[in-house]
């Protein structure tokens, strides 16, 4: 059972760095997307929700060769001293970046398009610039959109196996995630030590599902009050 | 979960009941020598052979679990051992059918020296299959701390989930170098290797077992049968395995 702090505490960290560079890039993609229609739009929604229907496999496959030594990508870091991106943390929280970014885009673009075009052009009478109006008016209004995005982020991240069986190595306390741990334990027939890791992450799971259905009924009342 | 793999496993038979079909769990290093003994198998008996290739920690956790395989190939002999104690394997069918050899192999031509003094130098990886499922990892440990090397490079080493994941980790250059099976890099003419001496590891003396799933197949039996024929042994040692 040793090093089972360690992968609980490199699957948090996976977990909280992917959340927090998600949000911060999914909001200008989520923006976008909610302010018109088209087939670029279009295009780009598909690719945004590739994640969700691709095995793990794929993207893990793609992103083994993309940061790859031989890959044209890594000859971009090489001048920095960086090799391969696979194997290690940074690596990991690029995958799970590709890996989760539907889950950030769509709360955060429904709820931008839930605010409607009125309070945009209530906010363009009051002479308030675009600019403005996106940080006084909608990320206020979609805040339950951003909160959603984050949760489901952040358990998605927590959740994830096949990308990080892909690329990770397994390194303890660097790429060896709750979720492999439990592969591994398993495979060691140490059953006692699977039950503990998987019920734990079960009970996870199921309060951050419980947790986004209160909040939804909570924000859902306070905008609507 | 046991219920759900039951069934899965029963779905499985259900769709291959036709006669003359070999299910076998192939342990990830025996990957080549295996497709070449089942294609000899089908043209001499003219049954087919379905084969899985894996971890050996994990078939045997499978099998335990019902998993459908009539033949188990593992990289060890302390699974096929112990499935044959707990009555999963089918008493007195066990034997040796390859003793491997361990090589430390980079995709690099150069790299690797021919003492594996390349351990002590400048590399960012090291793969090895996972010590915990697959004996060839167990192996590589053992030649590290024989080294004298284990604590030093330990937080170099990437491990695969199988000695195919390690040998991939390698081959696309992600990890600089690995400790892989002599066979497969035996037709690998790039690279560079060190085989490793037979004084620095267990030997990894590879079992074969019939399963209980297996015990009413003539194809089974006769798979094992030719297993230790003289056309399969010739294609085992090509691989570089020995054979005893």
């Amino acid at each position: 059972m040793t090093g089972l702090g360690d992968a609980i505490i490199v699957t948090i960290n996976l977990a909280a760095v992917t959340t927090v560079c998600l949000v911060v890039l999914a909001t200008p993609l989520a923006w976008w997307l909610s302010r018109g229609h088209g087939l670029v739009r279009d295009v780009v929604t598909a690719v945004v929700a590739l994640p969700v229907v691709l095995p793990p496999t794929v993207l893990g496959f793609y992103l083994l060769v993309a940061m790859g030594p031989n890959s044209p990508l890594m000859v971009v870091l090489q001048p920095f001293g960086v090799r391969t991106l696979n194997f290690t943390f940074a690596g990991l929280v690029i995958g799970s970046i590709l890996y989760s970014l539907p889950f950030a885009v769509q709360p955060i673009r429904n709820a931008f398009e839930a605010i409607g075009a009125l309070p945009f052009e209530v906010a363009a009478t009051l002479r308030a610039s675009p600019w403005d109006a996106f940080w006084s008016v909608a990320l206020p209004q979609a805040r339950k959109g951003f909160l959603t995005a984050a949760l489901l982020v952040f358990a998605h991240t927590v959740g994830e196996f096949g990308v990080v069986l892909m690329i990770g190595g397994a390194i303890p306390g660097k790429t060896e995630v709750v979720s492999i741990r439990i592969f591994q334990l398993v495979e060691q027939l140490n059953f006692a030590g699977a039950h503990w890791l998987a019920g734990g992450l079960l009970v996870f799971a199921f309060v951050v599902l419980l947790a986004l259905l209160v909040i939804e009924r909570r924000i859902g009342r306070a905008v609507r009050d | 979960m046991k219920p759900i793999l039951l069934s899965l496993a029963l779905l499985v038979c259900a769709g291959q009941a036709s006669a003359g079909d070999v299910q076998v769990a192939v342990a990830a290093n025996f990957t080549e020598p295996a497709k070449a003994i089942a294609a000899a198998f089908q043209k001499k008996t003219g049954h087919t052979v379905t084969q899985s290739f894996g971890p050996s920690g994990g078939f045997y956790s499978q099998i335990q679990h019902g998993a459908p395989f009539e033949v188990f190939l593992s990289a060890d002999a302390e699974r096929p051992t112990r499935l044959e104690a707990e009555g999963l394997g089918v008493k007195g069918t066990r034997f040796v059918y390859a003793f491997g050899t361990l090589v430390l192999w980079s995709a690099k031509p150069g790299f690797v020296d021919n003492q594996g003094a390349v351990l002590k130098g400048r590399y960012d990886h090291l793969a090895i299959a996972d010590p915990a499922a697959a004996p060839y990892g167990v192996a590589a440990v053992e030649t590290l701390k024989k080294l004298g090397l284990y604590d030093q490079v330990a937080p170099k080493i990437v491990k695969g989930t199988s000695i195919a994941q390690a040998y991939s980790f390698v081959s696309t250059g992600s990890a600089e170098l690995g400790f892989v099976a002599l066979s497969q890099v035996i037709n690998e003419k790039g690279g560079s290797r060190w085989v490793v001496p037979k004084t620095y590891y267990t030997p990894v003396d590879q079992q074969a077992i019939l399963l209980k799933p297996g015990v009413k197949d003539p194809a089974a039996k006769a798979y094992l049968d030719f297993l230790r024929s003289p056309p399969a042994i010739a294609i085992i040692k090509s691989y570089g395995y020995e054979v005893k």
